[in-house]
């Protein structure tokens, strides 16, 4: 038996998936959730061979959720409109479901799935940590799970970030965060006139710098009003004099 | 290019009219007082003035059409001289069959430096009388069709920026009727009718119609029951009114981006049932309505509360009203307030 899990706020767009899933007596929905919480709690419980996805979704959105998940399910995607780039979809979704759809636009995706599916393990997800930032919310927040909990971070409240092998270290007010992504995720993700990527491996907020110091024999680095000491590269010390108007 | 209109230039030809009228009456007193005879006067002007007028009026016609610039005064100087001395020989040689007399033939030739200089100054007078009122003429029927374009650019945004229906809102709609079509036709049925109304009130052209309260609440209420068809349970709504605030008017669809700002942030806010409060109170010929929404201050990205919605909203009343201080949003602990004012004119 095949297990899927369908995750979506609207709860008619769910019972149209089920319909469509009557014609398929292999496949049973293990479980149905109205957001992203849900969605990640049913996964880990249920193990699920696939599951549809909806993309703006409460509090989390879909591609949120499944940054989350490790390793992340087979997914295909539901939506209404695409204001993020279709192409996205590709790089990590067994197939994508633009609302409303027909039965046969949705069988060609079960199709798809089942032909990925035979030809090896884990087609489905794994790129995603080197995906790009590609929904709205992706370019104002970051979310994290530690242990049990999921926590959303507004950029805002970032202080500093530093690369730490496969993960980047988010350092706040309240402590620091790991995120299985790259430092130029966040580079590409963080408005340039507020985070600086002052060096390999760090970037930082502008606002939270108190004071540029001399290290070494020609390096600088930033102290934050936290009392953090970050080191400046030879490339970063102009981007960040440039945005600071000195 | 844009010639003026055969209005002024009818104008122009009245006061050319009047004009030369005034110099032939003016003219024959000069003669009367040199000594020439009161008939041989009133001859002697009429032929010279009409003959001025004449060439006044295909001057003024030329001069329609063609404007000199500032840099080429001096050949329209030197035109000015050299019509006016073509002037005189016609009149120098027309006079002499009409009038038989020496002692005039004689006047007409002493007198000639200042016929010609007469001239000149008649011309130079009547040319600049036609470049003024044409120039002006133009002038004005630029500014006429810089406003024109100005009305329409500024409606072209209104429209736009009022019709913006949110396709998300329209998809996923479409999804939730196609979803119901088996499970519960009836149902289905009603939504497509709700969401044709709804439709149809958005597709209006005329932005400067005012609707009542009223009128404005029923279509939200046609887009409030599609969005509780969408979101199930989890949408709530309220809206609470004084009497007196129904027959107050609004600009047509101010309301339903607001509702709809707030419906969106409160759903993807939080997890939880969803209340939108919208209430509607009129205070010193202020129509005042309130849209309230829960929201999750710890995680709330949307804190700044200038969402597409509300920045299109702000725009559109500034085009109506000129004013930027009649949408304001304000958040209470975990509730999100949009107040937007209209100012009424009764």
């Amino acid at each position: 038996m095949i297990k899927v899990i369908i995750i979506d706020d609207e709860p008619l767009a769910r019972d149209m998936i089920k319909e469509y899933l009557h014609a398929y007596p292999f496949i049973s929905v293990a479980g149905e959730c109205g957001d992203g919480f849900e969605g990640i709690k049913a996964i880990a419980q249920f193990q699920p061979d696939l599951i549809f996805l909806d993309v703006q979704m409460p509090k989390i959105n879909g591609f949120e959720m499944l940054e989350l998940l490790n390793p992340a399910p087979a997914v295909i995607f539901t939506t209404a409109f695409d204001e993020y780039a279709i192409k996205a979809f590709d790089a990590h979704a067994i197939d994508y479901l633009l609302k409303p759809f027909s039965k046969e636009r949705f069988d060609k995706a079960i199709q798809k799935w089942k032909a990925e599916s035979t030809q090896s393990k884990n087609t489905a997800t794994t790129q995603l940590e080197e995906a790009l930032p590609i929904s709205a919310e992706q370019h104002t927040r970051v979310v994290v799970k530690t242990g049990n909990n999921i926590r959303i971070i507004p950029f805002q409240e970032i202080e500093y970030l530093q690369a730490d092998d496969d993960y980047v270290k988010i350092h706040t007010k309240e402590g620091s965060f790991l995120k299985k992504k790259t430092i130029s995720y966040f580079e590409q993700a963080m408005d340039p006139a507020q985070f600086v990527r002052v060096h390999r491996s760090f970037i930082l907020q502008v606002h939270q710098v108190t004071r540029i110091e001399p290290y070494e024999k020609d390096g600088h680095i930033a102290i934050l009003k936290s009392g953090e000491k970050i080191p400046i590269s030879k490339t970063g010390y102009p981007k960040l004099k440039s945005i600071l108007g000195l | 290019m844009n010639f003026p209109s055969s209005n002024s230039s009818r104008n122009l030809t009245l006061v050319s009219i009047a004009l030369a009228l005034v110099f032939i009456i003016i003219q024959t007193l000069i003669l009367v007082w040199f000594g020439v005879s009161v008939g041989n006067s009133i001859i002697d002007s009429a032929i010279s003035n009409v003959l001025l007028a004449v060439i006044a009026y295909y001057l003024g016609n030329i001069l329609r059409y063609y404007r000199p610039t500032t840099s080429s005064f001096f050949y329209v100087f030197i035109w000015d001289l050299g019509i006016s001395g073509v002037w005189f020989l016609v009149i120098d040689w027309i006079l002499p069959f009409l009038i038989k007399d020496a002692s005039y033939a004689v006047f007409l030739y002493k007198s000639s430096p200042v016929r010609v200089f007469a001239a000149f100054l008649i011309i130079g007078l009547a040319a600049m009388i036609n470049w003024v009122v044409y120039s002006y003429e133009e002038q004005r029927q630029n500014e006429k069709r810089k406003m024109e374009a100005e009305k329409l650019t500024r409606d072209a945004e209104l429209f736009k920026l009022r019709k913006q229906l949110h396709p998300h809102f329209l998809f996923n709609s479409l999804n939730s009727i196609s979803s119901l079509t088996v499970s519960r036709p009836e149902e289905a049925r009603r939504m497509v009718q709700q969401l044709a109304d709804f439709l149809r009130g958005t597709l209006k052209t005329e932005e400067e119609l005012q609707v009542t309260l009223e009128e404005e609440l029923e279509l939200l209420q046609l887009y409030l029951d599609i969005e509780k068809v969408r979101f199930g349970h989890r949408l709530d709504t309220l809206i609470e009114k004084d009497q007196a605030c129904s027959s107050a008017k609004i600009p047509q669809l101010l309301l339903q981006p607001i509702v709809e700002n707030a419906i969106k942030f409160g759903l993807y806010d939080t997890t939880d049932k969803v209340l939108i409060k919208l209430s509607a109170k009129k205070e010193n010929s202020i129509l005042s309505v309130s849209v309230q929404n829960p929201f999750d201050p710890n995680t709330s990205t949307s804190k700044k509360g200038t969402g597409f919605g509300l920045s299109s909203i702000s725009r559109r009343l500034y085009l109506l009203y000129g004013r930027n201080d009649l949408l304001d949003t304000q958040t209470n602990l975990n509730t999100f307030i949009t107040t937007v004012k209209i100012p009424q004119h009764d």
